[in-house]
């Protein structure tokens, strides 16, 4: 069994209007000089295999199919 | 001309979307449940609005991968008329039927509320009934609808007329770019637009602009 985890990001460039609300309430709290914030999404998943390279080729392929939207977002697989 | 209409869990403009187009067409269109992958024999095929698998992962992007959507996409390579309202544009654009993708609104609010539409484009299969440069009453409600392309999408499909339809001056409701509402594919057979036509086609609705939509795409467009 082989545990994975794929993180999803917004491309730069694309608005990210659910990060600038974020932003704005962390200012709100007192963080000063806090920029750039952007929302993203974590996956978890097991696959069942004991061979790594076939499990990275197999979560590639998911997030390119369903996991991330490519049109907007970026994706990095790590093995935690 | 025949017409069908995609229902999936969580869609729930579908009832809006059969009486539109029994009304407009006079015959009652057919429906497609999520697991069909026979599509009927039909000239347009509607996907309508709601919130699709209840909007999980990104909207429409759960019915985009289902097998009917798959039997869809066939359709539409075979020229076959596809009109995505709302959530049924998110559909399309998470199926790759159309460019783009369609974010959070600007405001991070769901908007329900009638705006204007500009027809940027009264030459294709779904808005000939109109006037070019017309200005058009339609609601809109969604809370994803900010329409997104690259640079080089959004230069491509605005120099191949792709955007039928704009937000008029001053009711971009959403924060779309270029003030994009609707737009087709390059072959001009697949609309996609987020406000609905399909609630505003008789005296009842308080006005019946969004009747020439139907009228074109189901080609009954009074001589």
């Amino acid at each position: 069994m082989i545990n994975a985890r794929v993180t999803v990001t917004l491309k730069n460039g694309v608005l990210d209007p659910q990060g600038k609300a974020i932003e704005g309430a962390l200012g709100a709290l007192g963080f000063d000089g806090i920029g750039h914030v952007r929302q993203g999404k974590v996956f978890d998943l097991q696959i069942d295999t004991a061979d790594k390279a076939k499990a990275e080729a197999e979560v590639k392929a998911m997030c390119e199919k369903l996991l991330a939207n490519t049109v907007i977002e970026n994706y990095t697989i790590s093995f935690p | 001309m025949k017409s069908a209409v995609v229902q999936l869990p969580g869609l729930n403009r579908d009832r809006d979307m059969i009486a539109a187009l029994t009304k407009i067409s006079g015959k009652a269109p057919v429906t497609i449940w999520q697991t069909e992958t026979d599509i009927p024999d039909v000239d347009l095929i509607v996907i309508p609005g709601g919130f699709s698998y209840g909007d999980y992962l990104r909207c429409g992007a759960i019915a985009a991968r289902m097998p009917v959507m798959q039997a869809i996409k066939a359709k539409a390579e075979a020229g076959v008329k596809v009109l995505g309202v709302c959530n049924g544009f998110q559909i399309l654009v998470e199926a790759g039927l159309l460019p783009g993708a369609l974010m959070r609104n600007a405001s991070l609010k769901f908007v329900c509320k009638e705006i204007k539409l500009e027809v940027v484009n009264a030459n294709t299969d779904f808005s000939r009934a109109y006037e070019q440069g017309q200005i058009i009453r339609c609601p809109v409600a969604h809370h994803d609808g900010n329409y997104f392309a690259d640079a080089e999408t959004l230069a491509t499909i605005e120099g191949n007329g792709q955007v039928v339809f704009r937000y008029a001056a001053g009711t971009n409701p959403n924060g779309s770019m270029n003030d994009i509402a609707g737009i087709v594919n390059a072959g001009g057979n697949v609309l996609g637009m987020m406000p609905h036509p399909e609630n505003l086609i008789e005296a009842a609705h308080g006005g019946s602009d969004g009747r020439g939509l139907f009228a074109s795409a189901l080609d009954v467009i009074a001589a």
